[in-house]
């Protein structure tokens, strides 16, 4: 029977970055990976934010495989029939170190993972881990590949279904109102197209995402980014809406249409896709996340909850690594101390109150519910399309005054939606 | 790229031995597969003219979208054998 010091389930984000850590340290660690290769089971939207996690791993980044800088950002409000987009670009995006990558998280995470070898961790690829092992009440390796495997202490790494945790009674099965369903395109395209049609230079690239007609009224919305030489085009949507909402037909079909709209298909005109994937992601915030340690197991990345959608911002890569981070901390405390019961394993909850991951997701606690708000999917991007298709309108006769044309769409009715709905918004 | 069978087609697939999700003995009427039908990304449920759903496993993406939307109780639920199924190239 084999035994080592710490198995991390899932060579994700979150499972390498605790490896790196740990190998660093020297400590005995095995990383168990169910796909090919690690990365061969992660979809992902595409776009880390680096500032969080710069400082926790010093002298990974340099040479990382991302894809492009993201330099332009762009909100679209979809109405049926037409769009209001944002857009923002400045200086400081594209001044001193980049904050935010496009990524391809199979190419990402297999090179993160040669790294993680270098430093002395034992990568398993091809094996998946079907159970725990509890002894006395505590976890004390699992079942991987029809083997019992044991170690002081477990990391669930396992992705955004959770079934380990689940296993080891740290949590319950996830629920369709705390999660969404995001499919995505990989469309290849000639890099010198990409740069024209973003208006990018190499190396640099735009980010944009798109809410309201897409998903037909449902929580969620669409999403491009430019990789070096394709573009990443998905949906994302909550699968309670899906369930409830017949009238938005199928998530293939939505995802089609999504494609087909005249401010999508020039951008992917001339592309060729070369995969499609699709994954489960938690969106149920702070209130949704996993208990995050138990005797003998620590609980990181999607498979504890950490993906965090402001509506601006969707991020899940940057939690998952720091998280991956502070389990390996708690472990190096835990390995002092001998003990590796929740007792000892709780410093890794602490580790995460005092940094950027739990603290954003305390701050964010409401978002989640304030963003379901369905005018956000249907209303307010018919609103902001009607308004602005009669404000840019030349009718054959004279044209209306503008403040009579504000006044048709902002009457006081739906100024009175706005009121109520903004004293939400002061809750994100 | 419109056609759902063709998408698939495009991506990675190693053989599985075993399908990995199930549709447990005596629910294949429940609704809750209603909700895995309209939400599993690679279209692989359907209504049979006898009005069960049936569950076709190839070309699964293994996105946990059913999982989610019916439970357990319904399906018997788990990831493919290591080194099987869905091989992502890009992710």
């Amino acid at each position: 029977m084999e035994k080592f010091n710490v198995i991390i389930a899932g060579a994700g984000l979150a499972g390498l970055a605790a490896a790196w850590t740990l190998a660093g340290e020297g400590v005995e660690v095995v990383v168990l990976e169910r796909g090919d290769y690690p990365g061969s089971k992660n979809v992902s939207g595409g776009r880390i934010y680096l500032n969080p996690v710069r400082d926790l791993f010093p002298g990974l980044w340099e040479e990382a495989p991302f894809e492009r800088a993201i330099v332009r950002e762009g909100a679209t409000l979809m109405a049926r029939n037409r769009s209001v987009t944002f857009q923002y670009t400045g200086s400081e995006l594209r001044a001193g170190q980049p904050q935010s990558y496009s990524v391809l998280r199979s190419k990402f995470d297999r090179w993160f993972s040669e790294r993680v070898e270098e430093r002395g961790a034992m990568l398993l690829s091809k094996t998946l881990v079907t159970d725990v092992i509890r002894e006395n009440g505590k976890i004390a390796g699992v079942i991987a590949g029809g083997d019992e495997l044991r170690a002081d202490v477990v990391i669930a790494c396992d992705g955004a279904l959770s079934l380990i945790p689940e296993k080891a009674g740290l949590r319950a099965p996830g629920r369709a109102h705390d999660n969404a369903v995001g499919v995505k395109e990989l469309i290849q395209l000639d890099p010198a197209v990409i740069n024209d049609r973003f208006n990018v230079a190499d190396g640099e690239g735009a980010a944009q995402l798109f809410v309201g007609d897409v998903t037909k009224g449902l929580f969620g919305g669409g999403f491009l980014y430019t990789n070096r030489d394709s573009i990443s085009l998905g949906l994302v949507a909550a699968i309670e809406d899906i369930a409830r909402e017949e009238a938005a037909g199928d998530i293939p079909a939505l995802f089609e249409s999504f494609k087909a709209r005249p401010e999508i298909e020039p951008l992917i005109r001339g592309g060729k896709t070369v995969e499609y994937g699709a994954h489960v992601i938690p969106e149920g915030g702070y209130r949704a996340l996993s208990r995050l340690y138990g005797d003998g197991i620590l609980v990181a990345g999607d498979s504890a909850g950490f993906a965090l959608n402001l509506g601006f911002t969707v991020r899940g890569m940057e939690y998952a690594l720091a998280s991956g981070y502070y389990a390996a901390k708690a472990i190096l405390e835990a390995k002092k101390a001998g003990r590796y019961n929740a007792a000892t394993l709780a410093v890794y909850q602490k580790f995460l109150e005092d940094s950027f991951v739990l603290k954003d997701f305390r701050t964010f606690q409401d978002t989640p519910r304030v963003l379901s708000n369905p005018h956000l999917f249907g209303h307010y991007p018919e609103l902001a399309g009607n308004l602005l298709r009669d404000l840019y309108d030349i009718p054959a006769g004279p044209k209306s005054p503008i403040f009579t044309t504000l006044r048709q769409h902002l009457t006081l009715s739906q100024l009175w939606t706005m009121l109520k709905d903004a004293r939400e918004v002061t809750k994100i | 790229m419109t056609d759902l069978k063709a998408k698939l087609g495009l991506n990675v697939f190693k053989p599985l031995p075993t399908p990995h999700i199930k549709i447990r003995p005596g629910m294949e009427r429940d609704p809750r597969l209603k909700a895995a039908m309209r939400g599993c990304p690679a279209g692989l449920y359907s209504v049979s003219e006898t009005g069960e759903f049936v569950l076709t496993i190839d070309g699964c993406l293994e996105c946990g979208t059913c999982r989610i939307a019916c439970g357990s109780e319904v399906l018997e639920w788990n990831y493919p054998e290591g080194g099987t199924g869905v091989q992502f190239r890009f992710g």
